[in-house]
């Protein structure tokens, strides 16, 4: 299994084989805040790197998820769309959003480390 | 121009407020709890709100000034007693609002409370229905801190003895380290509490006791659920100059005794409407299953016409749902009316309710 990677716009992407599992970051439910709505891409369909891939809802205000890579959706995580709490609980492991079969496995260099994420999340958040 | 800062605007810092820019002031909307707990905390316990951004218009008279607000409002101040108060609003000749209030008859006249978007323009208005014949003070040496949910009673009454006592829409003058308080049983949640005015100077000390006491501030984000669970407007949004009174649904709010001789600002529109009914009506909307529909989503009926769009609409925490409110015309108003609200290009079914989506619970007579 490949290191985590993750994206700019706070999603996070763990490669196994050729399927990765998506969600987003603790650093984007930080700033969302409590999130009460979540909205899945559908299995089977094919989703394109950097294009929408789902919505996440706080009380506050709706935002996208965004994919990473490109793939074709093989895998959604219907216990998030039922208790969108969990997301902020555990917004890294078991509230993982989608998986997808990839397309590309060269695209997952254009993605960062965890301590380069880090470092991006700190400086966009100040 | 720079933001402004209420005087509690070090202890929201030190709860560790996330601050927002709303209608020219540094507010919190949220600390670190979290709305949903925010709300939570407020139905079971007791939660603080800094309000201080809103307008505290007192203008000082007597039998004239009544005569003269009632040319404005359609209340009958005449009658309503001393330290009671009327939600009310300032509205155009077209009977388009300008602002809704909160008016209390006081000794020395009356407390207007405000919005704070609209607090100068309101200001502007009434001064120029009333000129310079009665003093007016729009009070900014004054900060205005609501305390709502079930234990607030208890937590006040510690701190300021025998605000229990006061009923549901009723006020009276108290002291609070020799200080003069102005406490009003009323506020904009759906709970019990009550609203404080107090100068800047104490404000801090009194909320700092008020969360030894075991209450907890609590931000605008919260603020904004609890009311629309509560089914109450917010200004801007579910009300303005384009919707009357009689639109939003609101006319238990106008006085009977008033309609009957019409002569305030707007009872032209008012009477009509009242008589030959609406094109459009606010209603409550509850969205089936979770998707969430925010203000400016499209309303469509059944046989996919537009009929409306939503003014408010956000996830009630108390409701554990969706909630929403909206104009739709006046023939798909009916409670349990099927209509269609479109997010991000899709149909969700929807049906129109009464309001309010959280029951109230009122004081409505402690003696």
């Amino acid at each position: 299994m490949s290191e985590v990677k993750y994206s700019k716009e706070h999603e996070w992407i763990k490669l196994d084989g050729d399927v990765a599992t998506i969600g987003i970051t603790k650093h984007a439910t930080e700033m969302l805040g409590d999130i009460v709505f979540a909205e899945l891409p559908e299995k089977g369909s094919s989703v394109e790197k950097d294009g929408t891939a789902g919505v996440v809802e706080s009380t506050k205000a709706a935002s996208d998820v965004y994919t990473p890579v490109s793939g074709e959706v093989v895998d959604t995580n219907q216990a998030i769309v039922d208790d969108p709490s969990k997301i902020n609980q555990d917004p890294e492991d078991s509230a993982w959003f989608f998986k997808l079969k990839i397309k590309d496995p060269s695209e997952m260099d254009t993605l960062m480390n965890k301590d380069d994420y880090d470092k991006f999340a700190k400086e966009t958040s100040a | 121009m720079e933001t402004k800062k209420t005087s509690l605007y070090q202890l929201h810092q030190d709860c560790n407020a996330k601050f927002v820019e709303f209608a020219g002031y540094q507010m919190p909307i949220q600390y670190s709890e979290g709305i949903v707990e925010e709300h939570k905390f407020t139905r079971n316990h007791s939660g603080i709100f800094d309000v201080s951004h809103m307008g505290q218009l007192f203008i000082y008279g007597g039998e004239d000034l009544i005569k003269d607000l009632e040319k404005i409002f359609p209340l009958d101040l005449k009658n309503l007693k001393l330290n009671h108060s009327k939600y009310s609003f300032l509205m155009d000749k077209d009977a388009g609002i300008h602002d809704d209030l909160i008016i209390t008859k006081t000794k020395e006249g009356f407390l207007i409370i405000l919005n704070a978007a609209c607090k100068d323009n309101d200001f502007k208005i009434l001064k120029e229905f009333l000129g310079d014949k009665y003093k007016m003070v729009l009070d900014e040496n004054r900060s205005l801190i609501a305390i709502q949910g079930p234990k607030s009673s208890e937590i006040l009454n510690d701190v300021i003895n025998g605000v229990k006592d006061l009923n549901f829409m009723s006020g009276n003058w108290f002291t609070f380290e020799n200080q003069k308080v102005y406490i009003t049983r009323s506020g904009y949640t759906g709970e019990d509490g009550f609203e404080i005015s107090i100068v800047n100077d104490f404000v801090d000390q009194l909320t700092r006791e008020l969360i030894n006491k075991g209450s907890k501030l609590i931000g605008l984000g919260a603020r904004d659920t609890l009311r629309l669970e509560a089914g109450l407007c917010l200004y801007g949004h579910d009300l303005d100059k384009d919707k009357t009174p009689v639109e939003a649904n609101l006319k238990w709010a106008i006085s009977k005794e008033r309609i009957s001789k019409g002569d305030f600002i707007g009872s032209d529109i008012i009477i009509k409407q009242l008589n030959d009914g609406v094109s459009k009506i606010r209603v409550g909307i509850k969205p089936e299953g979770r998707i969430i529909a925010r203000e400016k989503t499209k309303i469509f009926n059944q046989s996919d016409v537009h009929i409306g769009e939503i003014t408010s609409g956000t996830f009630g925490p108390s409701v554990n749902g969706p909630v929403a409110m909206g104009y739709v015309e006046n023939e798909f108003s009916k409670k349990n009316t099927k209509v269609f609200l479109e997010v991000r290009g899709k149909k969700h079914p929807a049906s129109i309710c009464s309001l309010p989506f959280y029951k109230k619970s009122y004081v409505k007579g402690v003696n």
